[in-house]
């Protein structure tokens, strides 16, 4: 066993934490309160490379793997969470094409994403489904060689800024299997009938594009179903496993950047005649982050290799993005609290990390849902 | 066209307290994190931007132990064709020791430029490039701000004080020391680093280069390092905008700055 990132993966976390410094840090504040982005930000990140890094060359990727995904997560997370999400979720999807797509999808749809001229999206929960995803009741009914699609999606990712979509969608609803009767379908979204409307007033993560979506009639041909029909739930749960670890690896980056605001405040804040550092109640939560933090990691490379090594624990998955989450939350308190009244206040960057950290408990899956997979894979 | 870069891995130090290690002959460098020397980081980006407008070759070189070695690997990403790292054993060099083992390293190389930077964000010396130089018996400028290059010839510009430039032209071979700004260097790119993870890394030994003795001993003694001793407290004008602009502009001229 090695603990050593090898020299590559040094670097990609080194160029990373640079190009993250370099593009994020002046602009993250505006784009919070805004609630907006400048996608030339993406457009550069994606021509270095960083965009779909885990998708074959012969799309544009880079051909690497989980683990290096989560490299990149956690370092531009640690320098903000939401121009993060709204820098490398345009590949957001990309994996279910890749791994259920015809080749033809595949040229399709994938190089122009890597090169950053297109934006993807999933829609997947609807307003009446969320982590019971496979209750989800957008429908797609054949005819002829055409889908028509209706329904209505919530929280799409994207939904205002992207060329197209993956949705989840009804296909076959007479299946008695309830996880059979799903589809995966690419909707491109200039077709007649597709409406997205911006969800504005999120708490954190603000510099990321959130919408509703809905469906009136909106005809795709048949080809764009992905993979095989009818197997739309276990092509969500396979993209949910790669994610969910992405989204724990956001979860240590927020720690992070949660650590380093606190050690650079509290050395330098006075009371009672020396700075906050001096005192014990605030070493204590100095070395509870970094404990925190530094567990997350490390369940966070575990799964993520795993993975990569086409060993994939679901379990371990589940329990690092359950426990990912409420670390980060935790740590993003303890900052705030040894901030105090200053981290109350907008323009210091610890209130945003507070605000972010709460999403890594919801998005891809809830801390309970999670939990949920932990104890069923326990008990069974 | 051969261009030779000396580069340097510095620990980064902004927005860092340092400390003194207990031997008062360094800071404590354990919980520090490395990168590219800033003015290095524009000597590279220069070059390889000459190679792309003209044509030709890029070596980096750099005086280190093996964990340096990310600092070529990073030039590699961003466009060097070749790296060089010279071990530097247990060597604990000062800048005369470095210029003679660099310039005994490249002097081995074909080289049309060599470029450094203008000083090292760790000690500051600002005179490697010239002693380098020197030895070559190289043309040389220091704090170039800009490079253009056409027919072996070079047009360069040197910063001088007080915001004024010095535009001269240089028969090559030459070395320039570049000055930060003189371009904006690139990101690396995650293409880069996958080009730059398939490179081999040249190692030369210090100690093998048949340097005489004299050349790897210090000419610079650093007796001790202390914290420069904490000044008055601030003096804290009152008024308003325009009697507080009145009163700064005496304060300067009173310490001596002509306006």
């Amino acid at each position: 066993m090695d603990f050593e990132f090898t020299k590559e993966q040094k670097d990609i976390a080194k160029a990373a934490r640079e190009f993250a410094l370099g593009e994020f840090v002046e602009k993250a504040e505006e784009f919070d309160r805004e609630e907006s982005f400048d996608d030339s930000i993406m457009k550069r990140a994606a021509e270095l490379g960083f965009l779909g890094i885990f998708l074959d060359e012969r799309y544009g990727g880079a051909g690497l793997g989980v683990f290096e995904q989560c490299i990149l997560q956690e370092e531009f997370a640690a320098v903000d969470l939401g121009m993060s999400v709204a820098t490398l979720t345009p590949v957001f999807g990309s994996e279910i094409i890749q791994k259920f797509g015809t080749e033809e999808q595949k040229l399709r749809y994938l190089p122009s994403l890597t090169s950053g001229d297109a934006i993807m999206g999933c829609a997947l929960t609807e307003p009446d489904a969320g982590s019971d995803l496979a209750s989800a009741a957008a429908t797609a009914v054949r005819e002829g060689d055409e889908l028509v699609i209706n329904g209505s999606k919530i929280f799409i990712t994207n939904g205002t800024r992207a060329d197209f979509l993956i949705c989840f969608v009804v296909t076959d609803p007479d299946n008695p299997g309830k996880h059979r009767r799903h589809s995966i379908v690419i909707v491109e979204t200039d077709r007649p009938g597709f409406e997205a409307n911006k969800l504005r007033g999120k708490l954190g993560i603000r510099a990321s594009d959130t919408a509703e979506i809905s469906f009136n009639n909106v005809r795709v041909p048949r080809s764009n179903i992905v993979g095989e029909q009818g197997n739309g739930f276990a092509e969500a749960m396979y993209l949910f496993n790669l994610n969910r670890i992405a989204i724990a690896a956001q979860g240590v980056g927020l720690a992070r950047a949660a650590l380093e605001e606190s050690i650079k405040h509290v050395k330098k804040r006075m009371a009672f005649g020396a700075p906050l550092a001096a005192y014990q109640a605030i070493q204590f939560k100095i070395a509870d982050i970094f404990t925190l933090m530094q567990a997350g990691r490390n369940m966070v490379y575990d799964a993520a290799w795993r993975i990569d090594q086409g060993r994939i624990d679901h379990r371990l998955v589940a329990a690092a993005k359950a426990f990912c989450g409420q670390m980060a939350v935790k740590c993003a308190d303890m900052a705030l609290q040894m901030h105090g009244g200053y981290g109350y206040l907008a323009e210091y960057r610890v209130q945003r990390i507070y605000r972010d950290a709460k999403i890594i408990e919801i998005y891809e899956g809830t801390t309970e849902i999670e939990k949920i997979i932990v104890a069923k894979s326990l008990l069974a | 066209m051969n261009i030779i870069v000396c580069v340097k891995n510095v620990p980064f130090t902004q927005e860092v307290d340092l400390v003194l290690d207990a031997s008062k002959q360094d800071v404590k460098k354990d919980n520090l994190v490395y990168v590219i020397n800033e003015w290095d980081n524009y000597a590279i980006e220069e070059a390889i931007r000459i190679k792309e407008e003209t044509g030709g070759h890029v070596t980096a070189v750099t005086l280190g132990k093996e964990a340096d070695e990310e600092v070529l690997r990073r030039c590699l990403a961003m466009g060097a064709d070749e790296a060089i790292r010279v071990e530097r054993g247990d060597l604990n060099p000062d800048a005369s020791m470095i210029a003679a083992i660099l310039s005994a390293v490249v002097k081995t190389i074909p080289h049309d430029i060599i470029l450094t930077g203008v000083q090292s964000d760790d000690l500051n010396n600002g005179i490697t490039g010239s002693l380098i130089a020197e030895r070559l018996g190289l043309v040389h400028a220091a704090v170039v701000n800009s490079l253009k290059i056409s027919e072996g010839k070079a047009q360069i510009s040197i910063e001088l004080e007080g915001g004024q430039d010095e535009m001269s032209q240089v028969t090559l071979p030459a070395l320039f020391a570049i000055q930060t700004g003189i371009n904006e260097p690139r990101y690396v790119s995650i293409m880069g680093i996958r080009k730059a993870s398939k490179k081999e890394i040249k190692v030369i030994d210090a100690s093998g280069l048949g340097l005489p003795g004299e050349d790897l001993q210090p000419s610079l003694i650093m007796e001790e390092m202390f914290m420069p001793p904490e000044t008055e407290g601030a003096e804290m004008l009152q008024g308003d905008a325009g009697s507080l602009a009145d009163q700064i502009i005496r304060i300067i001229r009173e310490k001596g700055v002509s306006l």
